[in-house]
């Protein structure tokens, strides 16, 4: 067969879509975006009647991929690293009742936080659950490994986390395709308790976990993608997880490598590989692109076996990701850098777009809010964060999806009037209307302004999941009527849009600004569309 | 050709994906091996962004090229082009459009720009905008740009005309001719400058 150019995630929605996956769900978030979306336009997935969902947040997706394991079909759900944190519940328990129909937990993780707020590694969270982590290095793996993914979670009954990082989502290379596979037919669970976590089935399912542990350290040796490469220098031997196993390679340029080598995609780690190692190598260099999980294993508390060098000795930058130069200096290799960065580059951040209709609400925002001055708004994910940037500078907090709200309510219980926050229409449904209904149980002062612009901006346009319906949300949350008001932010009503925000501002009770006009890439994209339309 | 490393420099919605798409097709056609490193997300939003595009005879390994060893910088801005010189192999060459893509008020004066630029003994700067306003549309700007580049990437130009004609096929015949011309026209300015060199 051919080999297609995929990206990493593509590469996992194609092997989803091959290898007999009825359904997927996500909320979207960078990097993981690109899977779901390519389930959603291919034509072969909807040909295949797989179910391609895009979730109010990971949490609910990750139950509704849990749901559609219970009826026996393989299924996945998709999120990026700070999405766990929301679907943890799910996550943590969906380990103790086990899965029915194949399973794929997919998490994309940030390091150098590219496009997210901290740099947290999803392996902590699999070791946490207790269930099998499959880390691929390529684009190839990625697509191989959900087929393999899909069959480790039938042979064990237990969800799979599928954890990769930034750069193999967003790179591109041939990926060869395998024999599709039929869908699993409908089939229940055999034991109709095994979903149930009353106590006393709990612990017994607990207990199930627990012994399963050793199994799953089997597969992990047995598996094809850990292996072990001599090497007759033994000075050092060297772990390379997942993608830091390329940058490795990437300084022998003759693909030989003096030292033994452990290649690792699967944990819980191959214990009897990695005792080797230690045994015969006089130091051991752990390299892995996320936290030293590896590397603080190794080490132990009291650290007094072997020398392990890694982020925690200072061979390799404590934070960010790694590259093949970072790898290379831990190796003892000189550096390569070219020319520095001539002093007149100026930095460039990204930016509100022109056109963009938060411009006109912050302009508002910014005025209205002058008597009272700075640092009362708290803010949330989203393109909007970007007002935190000059000239605007008009959020104090981003913190996570729908803490805006919240901590707003907090700060006003405080003591804090007015107390701001800001927030878009696609992150209100995903965290935020559970801390509106807070608010207004409590009569907490607060004005929230919804910046509604009819889609998840940031993840490049993905639908909005309340499309219409947010006026219907806050009037049902209990905020009373006259003080839910709806503006359209545009230049030409600047003036009585800030009247607004002021009278709001003023009141003593919960208010909502609902400031409604559409994505300008949004509007652009279905502009160029139109016209496409037109002249065919 | 053994191996080509090329960094593709802009800033977010000037489309060097565009370029990569069509040097990525050239390449698999040709039987290479290709990695392609992208930016999503926030930088997107008029921030600098970059594309690592390796081709290679071999299985490559990393999807990043590591600092030094980029045979090309291909910038469709040019104080963007300077952002990644870090990463030029000392006997790289730089490409980019002269026209500045200005959305910060602390942008450097243009002339200075350029000098920096100069500075760099394997260089092509080209006003890819006039040229492809020339040729009938603004937007094949990039195309220039890389047609520019073409004569250092070891490929045969028939394999970047099947590309155009693969993915603006669709279009219509008369965009993939002004295509194919806008990189007829950024090859000859490298051509004309090889020759000078050489002379």
């Amino acid at each position: 067969m051919q080999k297609q150019l995929l990206l990493g995630d593509e590469a996992i929605a194609q092997g989803g879509i091959d290898a007999g996956m009825s359904g997927i769900y996500a909320y979207p978030g960078t990097p993981s975006t690109e899977i779901t979306e390519y389930v959603k336009a291919s034509k072969e997935a909807r040909e295949k009647g797989i179910s391609a969902n895009w979730a109010s947040n990971e949490k609910t997706a990750a139950e509704a991929s849990l749901g559609m394991s219970y009826a026996g079909k393989r299924t996945m759900v998709c999120m990026k690293h700070v999405g766990l944190n929301v679907a943890a519940d799910p996550f943590i328990n969906s380990a103790i009742t086990g899965a029915n129909g194949g399973m794929i937990y997919v998490v994309a993780d940030d390091p150098s936080m590219h496009s997210s707020q901290n740099e947290q590694d999803s392996r902590f969270f699999g070791k946490f659950a207790m269930i099998p982590v499959l880390e691929p290095s390529s684009q190839q793996e990625a697509y191989d490994m959900v087929h393999y993914g899909f069959e480790l979670s039938e042979k064990f009954e237990i969800p799979v986390m599928m954890r990769l990082t930034t750069r193999l989502a967003h790179s591109r290379a041939g990926v060869e395709r395998k024999e599709p596979k039929k869908q699993n037919d409908y089939k229940i669970p055999e034991n109709l308790k095994q979903f149930i976590l009353l106590p006393a089935i709990a612990r017994q399912s607990y207990k199930k976990l627990l012994k399963a542990q050793d199994a799953f350290s089997g597969e992990s040796h047995s598996s094809p993608y850990n292996s072990y490469t001599d090497g007759k220098d033994k000075s050092l031997g060297i772990i390379a997880c997942g993608l830091a196993y390329n940058y490795l390679y990437e300084n022998y340029p003759d693909r030989n490598i003096p030292y033994p080598v452990i290649k690792i995609g699967q944990y819980p780690l191959p214990y009897k590989l990695i005792d080797k190692i230690y045994e015969e190598c006089d130091e051991i260099l752990v390299l892995e692109d996320g936290y030293p999980i590896v590397e603080e294993l190794l080490k132990g508390f009291l650290n007094k076996g072997k020398k392990i060098h890694g982020r925690l000795d200072g061979y390799i930058p404590r934070d960010g990701e790694l590259n093949p130069n970072i790898v290379g200096e831990a190796l003892g290799f000189k550096k390569t850098r070219g020319n520095d960065i001539p002093s007149i580059v100026a930095k460039r951040p990204p930016s509100l777009c022109k056109g963009c209709p938060h411009i006109d609400s912050f302009l508002g925002l910014n005025e209205a809010l002058e008597p009272y001055g700075k640092g009362r708004v708290f803010s949330d994910i989203g393109c909007y964060t970007l007002g935190a940037l000059p000239p605007y500078n008009a959020i104090n907090t981003c913190v996570d999806m729908g803490a805006s709200i919240t901590m707003a309510k907090g700060a006003a219980d405080a003591g804090m009037f007015p107390a701001i926050a800001v927030i878009g229409d696609s992150t209100f449904t995903h965290s935020g209307i559970t801390g509106l209904l807070d608010a207004v149980n409590d009569k907490s002062s607060i004005t929230v302004v919804i910046l509604d612009n009819y889609t998840t901006g940031m993840t490049g346009g993905q639908p909005s999941a309340a499309y219409e319906r947010i006026e219907n949300i806050c009037k049902g949350v209990g905020v009373e009527e006259e003080h839910i008001r709806v503006l359209k932010p545009l230049k030409k009503h600047h003036e009585e849009n800030t009247a607004a925000f002021k009278e709001e501002l003023a009141y003593k009770g919960v208010s909502v600004i609902i400031a409604k006009r559409e994505c300008i890439q949004t509007l652009n994209k279905r502009m160029r569309e139109k016209f496409k339309e037109k002249k065919k | 050709m053994n191996k080509k490393d090329i960094i593709l420099a802009g800033v977010g919605g000037q489309g060097i994906l565009s370029i990569a798409a069509t040097i990525g097709y050239a390449a698999v056609q040709s039987g290479l091996y290709l990695k392609q490193a992208e930016v999503h997300g926030m930088s997107q939003r008029g921030g600098d962004v970059q594309s690592h595009l390796r081709i290679s005879e071999k299985e490559i390994a990393s999807d990043l090229i590591p600092e030094g060893k980029a045979d090309m910088i291909i910038s469709v801005e040019p104080m963007e082009s300077l952002r990644y010189l870090p990463f030029l192999d000392p006997e790289g060459w730089l490409i980019t459009n002269s026209k500045p893509f200005i959305n910060i008020p602390n942008y450097p004066e243009e002339k200075s720009v350029v000098q920096e630029i100069k500075k760099i003994s394997n260089h092509v700067i080209l006003d890819a905008e006039t040229i492809a306003k020339d040729l009938g549309s603004a937007k094949v700007a990039n195309m220039v740009i890389l047609g520019a580049a073409i004569p250092f990437l070891g490929l045969d130009f028939e394999k970047f005309e099947e590309a155009i004609k693969f993915i603006f096929g669709k279009k219509g015949e008369d965009l993939v001719n002004i295509n194919i011309n806008a990189l007829k026209a950024g090859r000859e300015i490298t051509d004309d400058k090889i020759k000078k060199q050489m002379q």
